[in-house]
C-alpha cells in the first residue's frame, strides 16, 4: 500500500480547485510531459457503483487531474413525469435512486401533499417514518457491503446482504414486492399495515445490532482496512458545505446536520436518535458515520413499532384518494370517484414547493410545480448522488489511484439517482 | 453572525423584485442582473451558507389551450379552461419563458430555507453563481443541458447528462417526446 504525502488529520483552508470546482487540472509544470498518462476508469467498472466514468490523468501512481463525466444511466425521469397524472408519477420517483426507493417516494409524496394542504393520520406518518428508517439500513447495508468489497473484504459483503434480505422480506411483506414498494400514497399509505408485519419487524429489530456488532468486528480493527480508509479522501467542513455535500459525508467532515432533527419533518420530533458526528473528514469517518446511523435507525424503528398509533392509515379526502375498494359495489359516488382519480387523475392546486426529506446519501429534495392541472408542469430531485460526485476532485487532490476505489465508494453515490 | 432571514432584512436584498410567501415558503425575485450581487448579500450577510438545489422550468404553453389535462389535447377537450370541470380559473401569468430558482438552506439552529428566483427569455443569459457557492457548477451545467439555460461565467458550461454533441434542451415544452427511431436490421 502506497503512502500518500500527508494523511494526519484534516486540512488547512480550502482544496477545492479553480476555476472549475469539479475538475482536478492538471499542474502547468506537468502539463504536455511524457509522464503523464490519461486512464478512462469505466464507465463500466465493477467499483464505480454502476456507470461512472472517471478521466484520470496519473503521474506514476499519484492522480494529478481526474474530471467525472455523467449521464451514462440519464433515463428522463422528470420529463416522463411531466407526463403522467400526480397519482401515476408516484411510481417514478422510487425508480430514480433504487437503493433507497422509498425516499425518493416519501419527497414527491410529501410535495404533492404540500401543494394539496392535505393533512396525513398519524399511523400513515408513523409507518412512513418506520419504512423509512429501514430503507435507510438498507441503503447502508448496500453501501457498505459493495464499498468493502471493492476494498478487497469480501466477506463483508455476505454479511451485509444476510441483513438486506431480512429487510426486503418486510418490504414484501407490508407492499408485496421486494423493491419500488409504491406504498406510500398522497394522503397516507396505499393499504393498512398487513397482520404478521409488528411481530416480523420485531424480531429485526433484536437481530440487527448483533448484525452490526459483526461488522464491526469484521473490519474495525484490520489494519488492512484502516490502512486504506483513515486519511483518505479529505474532506473539510468549509469545502463540504461549499460543495453542497449532505448527509454521512458531511457529518463525516465534523458537520452536525442532520434534516431529521434541524427541520423535523414527519415524526421525527417525537423519537430519540442521536445524530453521529465525525470530524477527520476522511473514508473512514464517513464509514463511522454510516455505521452509527445504522444503530440509530434501528432504535427509531424501535420506537416507531412500539408506539404505532391506531386509526386510519389514509386521509380522508375523497377527490384525492381512492375510495375503500369495498364501497366501489355499494356506492356510485364511490364508484365515480374511483374512475375519476384513476383515469382522469385528481388535481393539484396551481403552485411551486420545494420539499427536502434526509435520505440516506444526504439531502433529498423535490421541486414541483403545479399549473393546476392532474399532471406535475414541472418536477426536479435534488438529488445527493449527483451532488456528491461534485466532491470527488477535492477529495482526490493528493491522492494515489488506488485511494480513488475507495474515495468514489465512500461518496455514496447511487448512478441511477445521479443521472435521473 | 447571520442576521435574522425575515421579510425586513429581505428588503435589503439588491435587485429585489418581489417578495412572495406560499406554503410555508419565501420566494426572492430577483434581477437577473443582479442575481450575483443579491447571492452573495444572501450568502455573507443572512448567512445562507448551503446551496442546496438549482433548478430551471419551462413555462412556454402555460395556461394555455391543451397543455394541462389528460385527455385535452390542442384539439380535443381542454379540462383546464374555465367553466370546464375542475379549477374554474387559468393559472396565474408568468414574466417570462424560464424560471431558475436557487434553493438556500442556512445550516444553523431553525434550518431557514429561501427560494431565489430569476426569470429569463429565450437566449438570455443568467449570472452564474459558481463563484458563490462551488456546488452550482453541475446544478448549472444540467439546467444549461436540460432547458438551455446560458449561464454568464460559468467555467466549465457544457452538456453534463445528455451526449456531447446531442441537439435540443430535452426538459423543454417544445421538445418532442416519444422516443427516437430504432434500427432493429441493417436493412431498414
Amino acid at each position: 500500500m502506497a503512502i500518500a504525502p500527508d494523511r494526519t488529520g484534516i486540512y488547512e483552508g480550502t482544496r477545492v480547485p479553480r476555476p472549475i470546482p469539479t475538475v482536478l487540472e492538471v499542474p502547468p509544470h506537468l502539463r504536455g510531459s511524457d509522464d503523464i498518462l490519461s486512464v478512462n476508469f469505466g464507465p463500466n467498472h465493477p467499483s464505480t457503483h454502476g456507470v461512472l466514468r472517471l478521466v484520470v490523468d496519473l503521474n506514476g501512481e499519484e492522480v494529478v487531474g481526474l474530471e467525472a463525466v455523467i449521464g451514462y444511466l440519464h433515463t428522463g425521469f422528470e420529463k416522463s413525469m411531466e407526463q403522467k397524472t400526480w397519482w401515476k408519477a408516484i411510481t417514478y420517483p422510487e425508480r430514480i435512486d433504487y437503493v433507497s426507493f422509498q425516499y425518493n417516494e416519501l419527497v414527491f409524496v410529501l410535495a404533492i401533499e404540500k401543494l394539496l394542504e392535505l393533512e396525513v393520520p398519524p399511523r400513515a406518518t408513523w409507518m412512513r417514518m418506520l419504512l423509512c428508517e429501514l430503507t435507510r439500513i438498507h441503503s447502508h447495508l448496500v453501501w457498505l457491503g459493495t464499498a468493502a468489497l471493492e476494498l478487497g473484504a469480501i466477506s463483508m459483503f455476505w454479511y451485509c446482504f444476510r441483513e438486506r434480505d431480512r429487510i426486503l422480506d418486510l418490504f414484501e411483506l407490508v407492499g408485496g414486492t421486494r423493491m419500488h414498494t409504491r406504498y406510500f400514497q398522497a394522503g397516507g399509505l396505499a393499504e393498512d399495515i398487513p397482520p404478521g408485519f409488528f411481530d416480523e419487524c420485531a424480531k429485526f429489530v433484536e437481530l440487527m445490532p448483533k448484525g452490526i456488532d459483526d461488522y464491526e468486528g469484521l473490519v474495525d480493527r484490520s489494519p488492512i482496512w484502516l490502512e486504506r480508509t483513515k486519511g483518505i479522501g479529505l474532506l473539510s467542513a468549509a469545502d463540504a458545505i461549499a460543495l453542497g455535500q449532505s448527509g454521512p459525508v458531511l457529518r463525516g467532515s465534523g458537520v452536525d446536520w442532520d434534516l431529521r432533527r434541524a427541520q423535523p419533518y414527519l415524526a421525527y420530533d417525537q423519537v430519540d436518535f442521536r445524530v453521529p458526528v465525525y470530524h477527520n473528514g476522511d473514508v473512514y469517518d464517513r464509514y463511522r458515520v454510516h455505521l452509527d446511523e445504522m444503530r440509530e435507525s434501528v432504535r427509531i424503528v424501535d420506537q416507531a413499532l412500539r408506539r404505532m398509533p391506531d386509526g386510519p392509515w389514509i386521509a380522508d379526502d375523497r377527490k384525492v384518494v381512492l375510495p375503500p375498494r369495498e364501497e366501489l359495489h355499494t356506492s356510485m359516488e364511490s364508484l365515480i370517484h374511483h374512475f375519476k382519480i384513476v383515469t382522469e387523475g385528481y388535481r393539484v392546486p396551481e403552485g411551486e414547493v420545494y420539499v427536502a426529506v434526509e435520505s440516506p446519501r444526504g439531502e433529498s429534495g423535490c421541486y414541483v410545480v403545479s399549473d393546476g392541472g392532474p399532471k406535475p408542469w414541472r418536477v426536479k430531485f435534488r438529488a445527493p448522488s449527483f451532488v456528491a460526485l461534485e466532491a470527488t476532485a477535492t477529495c482526490m487532490s493528493n491522492a494515489l489511484v488506488a485511494d480513488m476505489i475507495a474515495v468514489v465508494g465512500s461518496l455514496d453515490t447511487v448512478m441511477g439517482d445521479c443521472d435521473r | 453572525m447571520a442576521a435574522d432571514a425575515s421579510d425586513g432584512a429581505y428588503a435589503r436584498v439588491p435587485g429585489l423584485v418581489e417578495t412572495k410567501h406560499a406554503h410555508g415558503e419565501t420566494t426572492l425575485v430577483v434581477d437577473p442582473a443582479r442575481l450575483r450581487e443579491a447571492c452573495t448579500y444572501l450568502r455573507d450577510e443572512l448567512g445562507f451558507d448551503f446551496l442546496s438545489d438549482v433548478a430551471a422550468a419551462d413555462y412556454l404553453g402555460w395556461g394555455a389551450n391543451g397543455v394541462s389535462g389528460s385527455i385535452g389535447t390542442a384539439a380535443g377537450r381542454d379540462l383546464n379552461r374555465p367553466n370546464t370541470q375542475g379549477y374554474q380559473s387559468l393559472p396565474g401569468q408568468k414574466p417570462k419563458r424560464f424560471s431558475v430558482s436557487y434553493h438556500l438552506l442556512g445550516i444553523r439552529s431553525g434550518a431557514p430555507r429561501v427560494r431565489v428566483q430569476v426569470w429569463a427569455d429565450d437566449g438570455e443569459p443568467v449570472q452564474s453563481v459558481v463563484s458563490i457557492w462551488p456546488t452550482a457548477d453541475w446544478h448549472e451545467r444540467e439546467a444549461w443541458d436540460l432547458m438551455g439555460i446560458h449561464f454568464e461565467g460559468h467555467p466549465n458550461l457544457k452538456r453534463i447528462l445528455m451526449d456531447e454533441d446531442w441537439e435540443g434542451h430535452p426538459l423543454r415544452k417544445d421538445y418532442p417526446i416519444g422516443g427516437e427511431p430504432v434500427r432493429f436490421s441493417p436493412a431498414e
